[in-house]
């Protein structure tokens, strides 16, 4: 075995946040530096969904979970074409111990050409997250020497997340299927689409084609769809002008169902306020009720934007119960509905899994 | 939903005795319920056998019946207290088992008692096998795969359907299982399945696939009535299936799982509870993995709170007891406060961002006899957890929280043993689950084993095996800083072997300095822990409730000193014989009683089954191991004005001193006298001082000088190694050739220090005194006569209060030594004398200026916590102003009667000794001593007929003394049976029995009687300490293992007849209940 003990203690790589913290490490992913946002993820398993996650272009995720790597990665828990993450924060790096592991973590970082800094105190950094809000960071991991000054002033110098559109780098280049059978229509607006969004709606017997998040709505609705879902996706929705417009334009028109980026779209569509939250939610241990049915279901969770102020059209139909912020809404006239968690999990609990269910029956009712 | 109003009164059911597999862990569970339904306004009637539990503390409920857990006690209880309804789901087996019994036969039904928290059904799906797996089957959940067969070509065809090694055969219809076994390959297996359709008396075989070495898990479910659920803590065992899950290493969270795994075994451990039909509360679903396939089994399912669920509480911050009892009245988890952060629901999962190990505490030593391999039958006895921010220093902190005498994963010089296995040995010894089996990992990572070696050996997974080849491999980094000042000159690498939770000792015997000047150095370059609390969400709300670890890292959660006075209470780490329960409620005991007396109370305990710690018990829980390195942070963190060492045991004890030196101010008696106690010279002359006598000693150092001290006192002889606890090593001996053999032993146990010879005081009546003083004034807490006469461990011993044999002069007499030993040892807090009076004179055993076992015992006797009230005498108050000046004079009897593993030791011999064996204890009151001693017997589980045979076998020393005790038995009714020699006497007296063969002279012997159910009762004495006769010792064995009751000394025959003739007389049990008795204790001081 050889543990780089020397280049662990040493910690040359660190992430600089813009307010001038310096959180030190070592790096084990690939050797460049980077810039990003940093938000933090409490989830204990799960690490390469949220590594293929589109929703986390631009930023640097730090993983609470103490001990990372341990069952490796394989082909079946991608959640997307590649990875848009800037670069892995993590305190301790193990190799795999699993039957379904193909390549270890860090193979697998260095191989996708993502930054990964381990042995960092990533509670001390997710505590000065949540007190000061997510940040702009420079993740230095190359071998040389950076003055601590210089990664700030880069961290600062960056544009951010805010206002940026990030949807169109993510989505889909040209339209495909991906499940040809089903006796439902179903079109994924992908504006950063997770597979298993699109498993799941398979699994509903419906025929799933994805198309550019900029396909126009009446571009969509010549497909002849039965439903459309908004997929999830990265970065500030006030950017994503134009799918506002399409949405605005098929509300009414074809069964609707939106999943956090969609869902803060579709409220945008509808008149409602989508804020910044301090530092998100990033996890996959948030209780949502379902304001319907009184149940609460434990969800998988990530974003830093949520609806904080709705119009009448639309009625709160979920909430969270940790800090009471918008977690599900629905439409008084017409057919649509929408969630700020991902009911597709991957990773997180199944609790929401029959809301796939809900969106076929919204369809076969409508 | 809010909390139910149709229901107001409840009977909770507690778990009775510390048994191997059924610990404290129910105190823990049955103090939290407790609280949260009084504090919701319920009238709470309890029952408990068990006085060492803070649960029986009058305060907790408002009717307390310790009382026998048997159905018929119930059935009384009920009668009497007519509650609405039964939580049974906190009391663990015993509280389920005995509400199955309540419900079977028809005890509920007719006083319309409901079963809140699960009812029968539920149980009786997850109790039963076959119900069991036919709701598994229904959900579609994998079992074992199995089948029977009548030949060998159809078992054959049985193995080739389940199609892997090895597998498990059970012969069909045998007497005793014989004639199985497990099969790793066709050859092993034809000759098993011959042997098996032999022995079985249809001819026929069971079949099944074995799970031994699948990875094992285990998921805590919380759910409520609307059927919210949630994982409050998942669990993955480091040792594979095999282990009981009560005996593995155990890591939280689950580590090797991917999100897919895990969240389908989330999936259908909630389908789990749906499917056997828990209404609410907490359950623990356990699973298999294969290692190569992924294909996952269930195991079991426990509908009710377990040993698991304390854990998985102490390891998440989620009080799953207090939430099971809210639960089972009615609330919601949504409308439940999560405590620790505030402000969030109870209605979430919890989130870790640290890893906790908890590892098992064994007791093999006080067994010698016994199998150490572990199975999958519980053996250990206790358990500790280590939190950690990495997977290493968890380990190597629950490693050092055990009180074995280590540091860590090795590395503290104390792994020779290990070391010097030849590799044949050391391959033995990693193939056999037993309890050191880690520090041969060790030992063979250090000679250059590989990790897939080792996970061909141990099947320990790769992930568990790679951290303890890093750590072993870590060594030699901090041995290559070559010397302390190396180290101390390289800060990365000192603070990277404190990351990786390298103790101060462990770095110290590397480096070949010592702890003091490791510590020393490791302050100079300003290491120190960063502690950080146990948040329930990985930092994502605040915390506010203090509940902390220590850690190496960047950030330290800052300290919140409250202004008050702070004092430190040291817990008594993990349970094991000779330290139970007993130490936790004293020190609980402090902690509520500084805390109600305007002082902050920091605890520090590294037992996740204890009362002490929860974070509600004190104000600032640390979750730390016992030793000087760890206790000393938090003491400096804290701004601790003085700590309190004398209520947890022999643990903090053993660190006063260094603590002292350390600079902690330790309160109350101080080390020094407690260590003056221990002094044989000081001590013989204060006695003398004094004026009371002690048996005749001497000190030896040699096999030599130990005959010629034994040559001048004469036999008997108490001889044991000096500064133990527990009476390990102690042995009476009765000749010369016996002295020699336990000698050399004792040298060897002793390791180096003498040896220790007492005249031993031959059937004379034992007594302990419990007392308290302020520093002036020294109150007698209650005098305890032993049934059993000394050279009986005391802990093993039942006990009597008020004293039943004494003169009010030799009682006297008592108190006056006890105050003039209190006075000479300057004791403020507790003490604890023991005393034998022989032919009427007083001798002297010992003196300890501590809290003692029987604390909790004589607090539940007399109605006053010793323990509460030492802690405050501790802090400056005096016994005048807490109005406890006069010892209580009680109008009943109180009885305490010990507990022994003997059933989970198969053929180890159940005769009583110095040496304590014992794992638990029972309380029984009664007006009567009768029937207070017979109670005491049923709730201990020696379940003594009213009818029926007795087999009788005496020493001859007991001859003339058994025999109007043999009449009584005629004459209640009992057929008398006996080997020839005491039939004889028996026939010499006039009494009618029937003449058996000893064992080893013909047949039909005792064995057979045994065998075939026709003795109910054995009473069999031997001189106490000397060597056992192997015909005996099978029969006494044999007897624990029937079920029938055995017992050992005349003493005990005496008690037990006289609570069978009161039975006799008043024809039923009455219960009654703590409140009542203490109404009518009489304290003159009038408080």
């Amino acid at each position: 075995m050889n543990t780089p003990w020397k280049k662990m203690r040493e910690r040359r790589a660190y992430i600089a946040l813009a307010d001038g913290t310096v959180f030190r490490g070592y790096s084990f992913g690939a050797a460049a530096d980077t810039v990003g946002e940093v938000v933090f993820n409490t989830g204990m398993t799960g690490y390469q969904e949220i590594l293929t996650d589109p929703s986390y272009a631009g930023q640097f995720v730090t993983l609470t979970a103490s001990e990372i790597g341990n069952y490796g990665c394989c082909p079946d828990d991608v959640e997307s074409r590649k990875l848009f993450m800037h670069g892995l924060i993590i305190q301790n790096l193990n190799e795999p111990s699993s039957h379904r592991a193909t390549e270890s973590l860090q193979a697998y970082l260095q191989r996708n050409g993502v930054a990964g800094i381990a042995g960092v105190d990533t509670r001390a950094l997710t505590l000065h997250l949540r007190t000061h809000g997510n940040q702009k960071a420079w993740l230095h991991v190359e071998d040389t020497d950076l003055p601590v000054e210089e990664a700030v002033k880069r961290a600062n110098d960056w544009c951010g997340l805010d206002g940026q559109d990030y949807v169109s780098s993510v989505t889909t280049h040209k339209p495909y299927t991906f499940c040809g059978t089903g006796d439902l229509n179903v079109v994924v607006c992908d504006f950063g689409v997770k597979t298993n969004i699109l498993r799941s709606l398979a699994a509903q017997g419906m025929r799933v084609t994805v198309v550019p998040a900029k396909t126009t709505a009446d571009e969509i609705l010549a497909l002849k769809p039965d439903g459309v879902l908004l997929s999830n996706g990265p970065a500030d929705p006030s950017a994503v002008v134009y799918a506002q417009e399409t949405i605005r334009q098929l509300l009414g028109r074809v069964p609707l169902m939106g999943i956090c980026l969609g869902h803060q779209l579709l409220g945008i569509s509808c008149g409602a306020v989508c804020s910044r939250l301090k530092f998100g939610h990033h996890g996959c241990n948030h209780p949502v009720k379902d304001l319907r049915t009184g149940k609460v279901e434990i969800t998988s969770q990530n974003h830093n934007f949520a609806l904080t102020s709705l119009p009448d059209c639309l009625e709160m139909t979920h909430l969270n119960l940790n800090d009471n912020t918008v977690e599900g809404v629905r439409h008084r006239e017409h057919p649509a509905f929408s969630v700020q968690y991902h009911p597709e999990a991957a990773p997180g609990p199944h609790d929401s899994a029959p809301l796939f269910r809900e969106f076929r029956d919204l369809i076969m009712h409508h | 939903m809010p909390k139910r109003n149709d229901i107001h009164k409840i009977l909770l059911i507690g778990s009775g005795p510390i048994v191997i597999g059924q610990g404290c862990e129910f105190d823990y569970s049955g103090v939290q319920a407790c609280k949260a339904l009084k504090s919701d306004g319920f009238e709470l009637v309890l029952v408990n056998s068990n006085p060492a539990t803070v649960m029986t503390d009058p305060e907790l409920a408002d009717r307390t019946y310790i009382e026998p857990l048997r159905v018929d006690i119930l059935h009384e209880i009920i009668r009497r207290e007519r509650p609405d309804a039964i939580l049974p789901t906190l009391g663990g087996q015993t509280a389920l088992n005995l509400a199955m019994e309540l419900d079977e036969k028809g005890i509920l039904a007719r006083y319309n008692v409901e079963l809140i928290g699960a009812d029968a059904e539920a149980i009786r799906r997850a109790e039963d096998r076959q119900l069991f797996k036919d709701a598994m089957r229904g959900i579609g959940l994998d079992l074992p795969r199995s089948g029977s067969a009548h030949s060998l070509s159809e078992a054959e065809a049985v193995a080739r359907s389940i199609g892997s090694w090895p597998l498990i055969i059970r012969p069909g219809f045998t007497l005793g299982g014989t004639g199985g076994g497990i099969a790793h390959d066709h050859d092993e297996f034809v000759t098993i399945v011959k042997r098996g359709l032999d022995a079985s008396l249809n001819s026929e075989v069971l079949i099944e696939e074995s799970l031994l070495g699948w990875k094992e898990f285990e998921m805590e479910v919380m759910r409520d009535a609307v059927g919210n659920s949630v994982i409050v803590c998942s669990i993955e065992n480091v040792d594979a299936m095999g282990v009981h899950t009560g005996d593995s290493v155990t890591i939280a969270p689950i580590q090797t799982l991917s999100d897919r795994d895990y969240q389908e075994m989330r999936d259908d451990s909630l389908r789990v509870l749906e499917a056997i039909g828990v209404k609410t509360g907490g359950s623990n679903v356990q699973w298999a993995v294969h290692p190569e396939t992924g294909r996952r089994i269930i195991i079991e399912m426990n509908p009710r709170v377990s040993r698991s669920s304390a854990l998985a509480s102490k390891a998440t911050g989620f009080p799953i007891a207090k939430i099971a009892a809210k639960l089972a009245v009615g609330y919601t988890l949504p409308e439940l406060r999560n405590d620790i952060t505030g402000t969030t629901p109870s209605c979430f999962e919890p989130s870790l961002d640290y890893i906790v190990t908890k590892v098992p505490r064994f007791t093999f030593e006080k067994f010698p006899k016994a199998d150490s391999t572990l199975g999958t039958q519980m053996k250990s006895v206790g358990e500790a957890m280590g939190i950690g921010g990495n997977l290493k220093q968890s380990l190597q902190k629950a490693l050092r929280s055990l009180e074995t005498g280590r540091f860590g994963f090795g590395a503290d010089g104390k792994d020779a043993p290990y070391e010097n296995a030849d590799d044949e040995t050391l391959r033995a010894e990693l193939i056999r689950p037993n309890a050191e089996r880690l520090f041969y990992v060790r030992a063979a990572l250090r000679r250059g084993w590989s990790v897939e070696t080792l996970y061909d050996l141990t099947k320990i997974d790769r992930f568990f095996l790679r951290h303890f080849a890093e750590l072993a491999a870590f060594e030699d980094e901090i041995s290559s800083a070559g010397t302390l000042a190396g180290l101390e000159a390289d800060l990365p690498l000192f603070r990277q072997a404190k990351e990786l939770g390298y103790s101060d000792v462990q770095i110290a015997y590397l480096l070949h300095s010592t702890e003091e000047e490791v510590s020393a150095a490791r302050k100079r370059v300003g290491l120190v822990p960063a502690f950080a609390a146990v948040d329930t969400c990985a930092g994502e709300f605040e915390a506010i409730t203090p509940y902390y670890y220590s850690r190496y890292a960047d950030h330290a959660e800052p300290a919140r000193p409250s202004g008050k006075p702070v004092i430190m209470v040291l817990g008594g780490g993990p349970n094991r014989i000779g330290q139970g329960i007993e130490f936790d409620y004293c020190c609980c005991h402090a902690a509520y009683s500084l805390r109600a007396n305007g002082y902050e109370v920091v605890m520090v305990n590294s037992n996740p089954e204890t009362v002490s710690t929860d974070y509600d018990t004190s104000d600032k829980l640390y979750f730390e191991p016992l030793t000087l390195e760890d206790v000393m942070h938090i003491y400096e963190r804290e701004n601790c004005s003085g700590v309190i060492v004398q209520f947890g045991g022999q643990t903090p004890l053993n660190l006063a001193r260094k603590l002292q030196k350390a600079g902690a101010t330790v309160i109350g008696t101080s080390p020094q006298d407690i260590d003056l106690a221990e002094d044989r010279d000081f001590f013989r002359d204060l006695a003398n001082r004094i004026g009371i006598r002690q048996p005749e000693s001497g000190i030896a150092h040699t096999v030599e000088e130990a005959m010629a001290i034994a040559n001048q006192i004469g036999y008997p002889l108490l001889v044991r190694p000096s500064f133990v606890l527990g009476g390990r090593g102690m042995v009476i001996v009765y000749h010369e050739e016996d002295l020699l053999g336990f000698v050399q032993e004792a040298i060897a146990v002793a390791n180096g220090k003498p040896i220790l010879i007492d005249r031993f005081l031959e059937n004379a009546v034992e007594l302990d005194v419990d007392c308290i003083s302020d520093g002036k004034q020294t109150v007698i807490g209650a005098i305890l006569e032993h049934v059993e006469p000394a050279g009986i461990h005391s802990g093993d011993s039942a006990s009597i209060t008020p004293p039943l044999t004494l003169s009010p002069e030799i009682l006297d007499r008592v108190r006056g030594y006890a105050r003039a030993f209190a006075k000479e040892l300057h004791v403020c807090g507790l003490m604890n004398m023991q005393l034998a009076v022989k032919d009427g004179e007083l001798y002297m055993i010992e003196v300890n200026p501590r809290a003692s076992r029987t604390v909790p015992f004589v607090g539940k006797a007399i109605g006053r916590s010793l323990a509460a009230m030492a802690a405050l005498c501790m802090v400056g108050r005096s016994l005048e102003e807490l109005g406890f000046t006069e010892e209580v004079v009680l109008p009943y009897r109180a009885v305490k009667e010990a507990v022994f593993p003997f059933i989970k030791f198969p053929g180890v011999d159940i005769v009583l000794s110095p040496e304590m064996k014992s794992t638990g204890e029972v309380m029984s009151l009664d007006n009567d001593y009768g029937i207070a001693y017979l109670k005491s017997q049923i709730a201990a589980g020696n379940r003594l007929p009213q009818k029926g045979n007795v087999f009788l076998s005496v020493k001859d020393a007991d001859k003339p003394a058994i025999v109007p005790f043999a009449k009584q038995l005629v004459e209640l009714g009992f057929e008398l049976y006996a080997t020839l020699g005491t039939s004889t006497l028996l026939w010499n007296n006039g009494i009618r029995s029937h003449a058996v063969y000893r064992i080893s002279r013909g047949r039909p012997n005792v064995l057979d009687l045994i065998r075939d159910r026709n003795i109910q009762w054995v009473i069999n004495t031997v001189e106490s300490g000397a060597v056992a006769m192997t015909d005996e010792m099978s029969m006494r064995s044999q007897a624990i293992a029937a079920g029938i009751p055995v017992t050992t000394t005349v003493s005990g025959v005496s008690a037990a007849l006289r609570g069978l003739n009161e039975l006799m007389r008043f024809g039923n049990l009455e219960v009654c209940s703590l409140q009542e008795y203490h109404r009518h204790v009489q304290t003159p001081s009038g408080c």
